[in-house]
């Protein structure tokens, strides 16, 4: 057992400011157990979101140390000894109280996205595809929806006035999933991610991948190929000449 | 850690955030990477900018070793042997021996998705680290003029290849001696070079979407599928390969300056 200093956030939309606690640590923890300890033992009002502890639901996003992160698999042991923790809410989203915010932004942009659409003449149960044709969408269902990427993304992060036009990566590796899917008969998802997404917005810095606790490769396996698949319909002549030409289609 | 106040302007409507005061509370090194990039992109651009309006020591005659830098030589002021697809511009002191290729190679490496990351973060601040504001108070990525010609990746793209073929072409020619047939030290280096600049060529995002990447149902292209797989590979290599291949570059044109300068005496394995 040993004690570490911690700093919280404490507050909700009218101000608040960092608080200091000296809280036990013992071995083994992670920084929601510290959290929890806080709650059991000094300041039973803290407010914490939280579920699983097991990092798959997504819940406890927060920023320890700056750094977006699950409060359940960040490891006190990586910490050192004398090192102050600072844990403070997602930054890119309005505040509840303490380090609980309103993420609901990110499902009013997922609401938006057009489902799934199989083709017309395919009923439930027919569906049948081969595996080396949705492995490239089954990454991107590995998402837990922590939200992590949408906290971390600079355009709305540092930009509010953004969030009208750009959707976000957790969104757009939805829209990519999609249209990477072998059964879904939608076409016009690329026009969708430039036009409604704000696909443009993005530009590579990848630190929506480096955040994700899943580590779905979100830049390279999702963004990138999509604006690919954008510019094959918006800015390469030779392709929209070749599938006039050609009768070809991406399939 | 400076302590201003950073939340954003809200627009009308918009509820508050916390009021958190710190710009940013990462405590690890993250101004480091950043720091790295601008040393590294810019000492590497002076020294090609220096090299490349030299005009001299680019060409040893006994090897035919040409360096990247000068190939296509394609200006009047190029020696004969190092011509090897005809002069076309004038010898003028701005205008590179290499002025068909160098632009295209400019463009594909400012267009690179790996290299747009570097440049955003080190140069433009936005944004220097993730969680780390943006040195900017608006922001409209890639949607505008002039950015929006970053879509133009794919054909810097093409033009890639054809100056890898070319440098491919550059180091087949290199096979030589004043006798015949021979390989050098500097043979290791241009086929070094080369194998590199294919490698960094072949791992970018639109070589990976065109060559595959772009298809809905792989299975009904076992070939294709393949090759993308390859490219994967690659591609997962991007970064790695893209500041290999500016290291090769750099080795390679200054091995063959020392040799035409006559500061050092190539190293003959045969011939």
């Amino acid at each position: 057992m040993a004690e570490h200093h911690f700093r919280v956030w404490r507050g909700d939309d009218d101000g608040g400011k960092l608080a200091d606690y000296t809280v036990e640590v013992n071995e083994g923890e992670v920084v929601l157990d510290v959290i929890h300890r806080l709650q059991a033992t000094q300041t039973p009002d803290l407010a914490v979101r939280w579920n699983c502890k097991a990092g798959k639901c997504g819940s406890c996003s927060a920023e320890i140390n700056g750094t977006p992160r699950l409060l359940c698999m960040t490891r006190m042991s990586t910490f050192d000894p004398n090192e102050t923790v600072t844990v403070t809410p997602l930054r890119a989203f309005p505040v509840v109280r303490d380090l609980v915010t309103d993420v609901s932004f990110n499902y009013q942009k997922a609401r938006e996205l057009p489902a799934f659409a199989p083709p017309a003449d395919l009923k439930p149960g027919e569906y049948r595809m081969q595996q080396v044709d949705v492995e490239r969408s089954q990454e991107f269902r590995k998402c837990i929806e922590c939200f992590l990427c949408q906290n971390t993304c600079h355009v709305i992060r540092d930009h509010e006035d953004n969030k009208q036009a750009f959707a976000g990566p957790r969104v757009m590796i939805r829209a990519a999933e999609l249209d990477m899917h072998p059964l879904d008969a939608k076409t016009d998802r690329k026009e969708f991610a430039a036009e409604e997404q704000g696909m443009g917005y993005c530009n590579i810095t990848k630190c929506c991948t480096e955040v994700c606790p899943e580590h779905i490769k979100i830049t390279d396996n999702a963004i990138i190929p999509m604006k690919e698949r954008a510019v094959d319909r918006r800015y390469d002549p030779l392709v929209w000449l070749g599938s006039k030409i050609f009768k070809r289609s991406d399939a | 850690m400076t302590t201003t106040a950073t939340e954003p302007a809200r627009p009308p409507g918009a509820r508050p955030r916390a009021a958190i005061t710190a710009k940013t509370l990462r405590t690890d090194r993250w101004w480091l990477p950043p720091l790295l990039t601008v040393v590294g992109l810019t000492a590497w651009v002076g020294y090609a900018t220096f090299r490349v309006f030299m005009h001299d020591y680019y060409w040893v005659d006994d090897y035919q070793y040409l360096t990247p830098f000068y190939s296509p030589c394609i200006t009047d002021r190029c020696v004969e042997g190092a011509a090897h697809f005809g002069t076309y511009l004038p010898g003028w002191q701005i205008v590179p021996e290499a002025a068909f290729s160098l632009p295209f190679l400019l463009l594909f490496r400012l267009t690179c998705y790996y290299y747009r990351k570097a440049y955003y973060r080190s140069f433009w601040l936005s944004p220097p680290a993730c969680a780390v504001p943006d040195g900017h108070a608006s922001y409209s990525g890639e949607t505008r003029f002039p950015l929006v010609f970053q879509n133009a990746h794919r054909y810097a793209f093409y033009a890639a290849g054809i100056i890898s073929v070319i440098n491919t072409y550059d180091a087949i020619l290199a096979m030589q001696s004043p006798s015949g047939f021979g390989f050098g030290l500097g043979n290791v280096v241009l086929w070094g070079n080369v194998i590199m600049l294919w490698a960094y060529t072949l791992s970018c995002h639109s070589c990976r979407h065109i060559i595959g990447g772009r298809l809905k149902t792989f299975s009904k292209h076992p070939v294709r599928y393949h090759l993308w797989g390859y490219v994967s590979w690659l591609n997962v290599r991007h970064m790695q390969l893209a500041w290999i291949t500016l290291a090769t570059l750099a080795v390679t044109d200054f091995y063959v300056m020392a040799v035409a300068a006559g500061w050092i005496s190539d190293l003959r394995f045969v011939g």
